[in-house]
């Protein structure tokens, strides 16, 4: 992992800036800093290069949105989820070609997927309301699940590993965490993220669950992103939220939420080993990128985004931040101040 | 884009107090009925039935009837083949696919609304809004047209957990309003008084009678009618409050509609079809997705699809939906553009409705919209055109008029017509 340069979220400004044709829905950067890969409001995973910002599309695999995308950490093996229910890995480098792999994974949407930091597993969830665990061998993902994990009642929307890769939390639309051992054991209910789930009984519909996840570098907390303080479910009236929970008994340490109470979902949450979670956000009161010290409930910096944002992908360094917006735009930050 | 583009939504129709909606109809349902004239027999439709599911708030047509997938406004949902032969709808209904051959489907809905309280009104009534003439709802006059005279039960009732008009009758009188039945219950003011014997209420009712039957010697009105029969209605409904006990279903039939409250509304809606009801009008609420429209159709049309195929296929199997006109329906569809929240706004410019059963064409699909959905490029109807073919399907001419207090009153629209290649 290269040294991480210091940052001021003061000094955050745009470096570099996509535009593509549909509203974009994810985004993860390269661990080799080459590229990052957005999906968007179509079935294409698409590499946007970072020297000359070159773009292609990788298709053929999904029939649906690509909502989630991920890397192993040495970046031979890049993998796609959908809302289609298909796992896909890819071979990146040079021309789009065909997936190496095409995995109905889910039944019903696959909503997130997370590679273990020793690149050997991969976990996926979806609204089966399951958490399956896959083999990484030889740089290719096994075609069946080597676990799978039962438990959560509603639909299991984000998964992620623990920094020391010992253990996966998982979160699902009622805010319920839940740990799982790497051989796919069920470790224990860790805890409910409460600020971000609610039942509306004027609509008669969940509204909440966890729209990002991370874990804090030492894995002592565990920070789980959504909507908030919600008045009106079908209207998105609520503001972003996020809840950070003590790993060791799922305790709430901070719920992260706007200064200005603006309206909108986090859908983008990172740490930064300086100190602070890093959030993305969109919804009624705009597109927002916001930095939280850490321990602390409001940001200490926000920047206004030119459109909702929709995911947010911090660089392998953690100098620049790539965030996904509603407006089919992909733009890159650098934390770092500009030279004088 | 929707006028009430921050809705879920601010409208009057979501802001009208429901304790006042309920006391208006429990009133209007107890206070009376007017003698019924004699119908013409253009205008009956003895013997049929209508099922009307309202989905409230605007379901998507997108995420429904009308899937788009791989373009550009057809959202994340992929289409699938239905049990008619190339006719593809919304992944999210699975079991509703495999009945689309008793069903068929109207593709090409446009009209001007995209205000909840005002399409709501025009497709229950059939007319544009704002009208000049306050008009009944369709069930009121499916009541009115094929409900017979000494029918015991109310014959327009509304099963519903939230949402949905009062069940206008208008001109047709007290009799055919809605009676609202809330999660499923019977209606409201048909429970004996703890403490009143069987006996002692028989009593009470004879005394109530003798006395009755003394002042209409004398002062005979129209309203004394009225009164006399709404205290029949009433015990009638004593008699038959067995028929709105869902519980009295077997528990497989209880496990096959889900025990969720949909499903008890579609199980009991089968219950009161099986007993005669003219119309049975079940509200599934809330389809008003401004944000996050693909999880939340997941989640009620999650809901939905199990409970009203097992309806449809039950009234198939049992043989009632050669004489029960089913339609789904809302107020109007969703805008086609996915906005930033995700959601989709009100859309009154090219949606759906399903409708099946008596007198429907089975697989008909009739109109079609553009390839993004955005537009009708063939066949544009409206809710009056719904309104005639659901009456034709029932076997009532919709273009006759009804004769009541001396006055003629148009059945439907008419400036419009049933869709006539959807009827069978």
């Amino acid at each position: 992992m290269p040294d991480s340069p210091a940052i001021d979220p003061a000094a955050a400004h745009e470096i570099a800036s996509h535009k593509h044709d549909r509203p974009l829905v994810s985004c993860v950067w390269d661990p080799l800093s080459r590229f990052v890969l957005f999906g968007s409001e179509d079935s294409a995973v698409h590499r946007l290069g970072i020297d000359g910002m070159g773009v292609a599309a990788f298709t053929g695999a999904h029939d649906s949105w690509v909502r989630a995308l991920g890397f192993s950490p040495d970046g031979r093996c890049c993998f796609s989820g959908g809302y289609d229910g298909r796992l896909c890995q890819w071979t990146l480098d040079g021309e789009p070609a065909p997936p190496l792999r095409v995995i109905q994974a889910h039944d019903g949407w696959l909503r997130a997927i997370a590679v273990s930091p020793d690149g050997t597993k991969l976990a996926t969830c979806g609204n089966d309301k399951l958490v399956k665990l896959w083999t990484i061998t030889d740089g290719l993902v096994a075609e069946t699940p080597t676990a799978i994990g039962t438990g959560h009642e509603s639909h299991v929307y984000e998964v992620a590993w623990k920094p020391d890769g010992s253990n996966l939390a998982s979160c699902d639309l009622k805010g319920n965490v839940k740990e799982w051992s790497p051989t796919g054991t069920l470790v224990r209910d860790v805890g409910k993220a409460e600020a971000l789930w609610k039942y509306d009984e004027g609509f008669r519909a969940d509204i909440g669950g966890a729209r990002a996840i991370a874990f804090r570098a030492d894995g002592a907390q565990l920070a789980v992103g959504g909507i908030t303080a919600v008045t009106n479910a079908f209207a998105g009236v609520g503001h972003p939220g996020v809840s950070v929970l003590e790993w060791s008994d799922g305790k709430l340490a901070t719920l992260l939420e706007p200064k200005e109470k603006q309206q909108g979902v986090c859908w983008g949450i990172a740490w930064h080993p300086q100190g602070i979670w890093v959030q993305v956000a969109g919804g009624g009161g705009g597109g927002w990128l916001r930095f939280f010290k850490a321990g602390e409930a409001n940001e200490l910096h926000a920047v206004k985004l030119p459109a909702n944002g929709r995911a947010l992908a911090l660089s392998p360094d953690k100098s620049k931040v790539a965030v996904a917006l509603a407006d089919g735009h992909l733009k890159i930050f650098s934390l770092v101040p500009k030279p004088v | 884009m929707s006028s009430n583009a921050n809705p879920a939504c601010g409208s009057a129709d979501h802001v009208l107090s429901r304790r006042a909606l309920l006391g208006g109809m429990a009133a209007a349902a107890a206070t009376g009925l007017v003698r019924r004239p004699a119908l013409a027999k253009s205008v009956q439709g003895a013997g049929k039935r209508v099922l009307q599911i309202f989905l409230h708030g605007g379901v998507s047509q997108l995420e429904t009837w009308d899937p788009k997938p791989g373009t550009a406004t057809g959202g994340p949902f992929r289409a699938i083949p239905t049990s008619v032969p190339g006719l593809h709808i919304s992944e999210l209904l699975p079991h509703t696919a495999l009945q689309m051959h008793r069903l068929g489907l109207i593709r090409s809905m446009t009209n001007a609304s995209d205000d909840h309280g005002r399409g709501q009104r025009e497709m229950f009534s059939g007319r544009n809004q704002p009208a000049p003439l306050d008009v009944p709802d369709l069930g009121a006059v499916v009541a009115k047209a094929c409900m017979s005279d000494d029918f015991p039960l109310p014959g327009h009732i509304l099963i519903r957990g939230s949402g949905g008009g009062p069940g206008n009758a208008s001109y047709l009188g007290p009799r055919y309003a809605g009676v609202i039945m809330e999660d499923a219950k019977p209606p409201a003011f048909t429970d004996r008084p703890e403490g009143l014997s069987p006996e002692a209420d028989r009593r009470r009712s004879g005394l109530r009678s003798r006395f009755n039957d003394r002042f209409a010697a004398r002062r005979r009105t129209a309203d004394t009618e009225a009164y006399t029969f709404s205290y029949g209605q009433a015990l009638d409904l004593l008699d038959q409050r067995k028929v709105f006990d869902v519980s009295l279903e077997s528990q497989r039939d209880q496990e096959r509609y889900g025990k969720h409250e949909f499903g008890r509304h579609c199980l009991m809606a089968r219950r009161l079809l099986e007993h005669g009801v003219s119309f049975v009008q079940v509200n599934h609420s809330n389809y008003d997705t401004h944000f996050e429209n693909f999880d939340f159709h997941i989640e009620q049309l999650g809901e939905f699809d199990q409970p009203f195929a097992t309806l449809v296929a039950d009234l198939a199997a049992r043989g009632l939906l050669e004489d029960t006109l089913v339609c789904v329906m809302s107020e109007f569809g969703r805008t086609p553009r996915i906005n930033a929240g995700y959601g989709r706004d009100h859309w009154g410019k090219s949606w759906s409705v399903l409708l099946g059963g008596a007198g429907i064409q089975p697989g008909a699909v009739i109109g079609a919209t553009s390839a993004d959905g955005t537009e009708v490029i063939d066949r544009p109807v409206d809710h009056g055109h719904v309104f005639h073919t659901i009456l034709q399907g029932v076997g009532v001419d919709s273009t006759a008029d009804f004769h009541i207090g001396g006055s003629d009153f148009t059945i439907a629209d008419p400036a419009k017509q049933p869709i006539r290649e959807m009827l069978a």
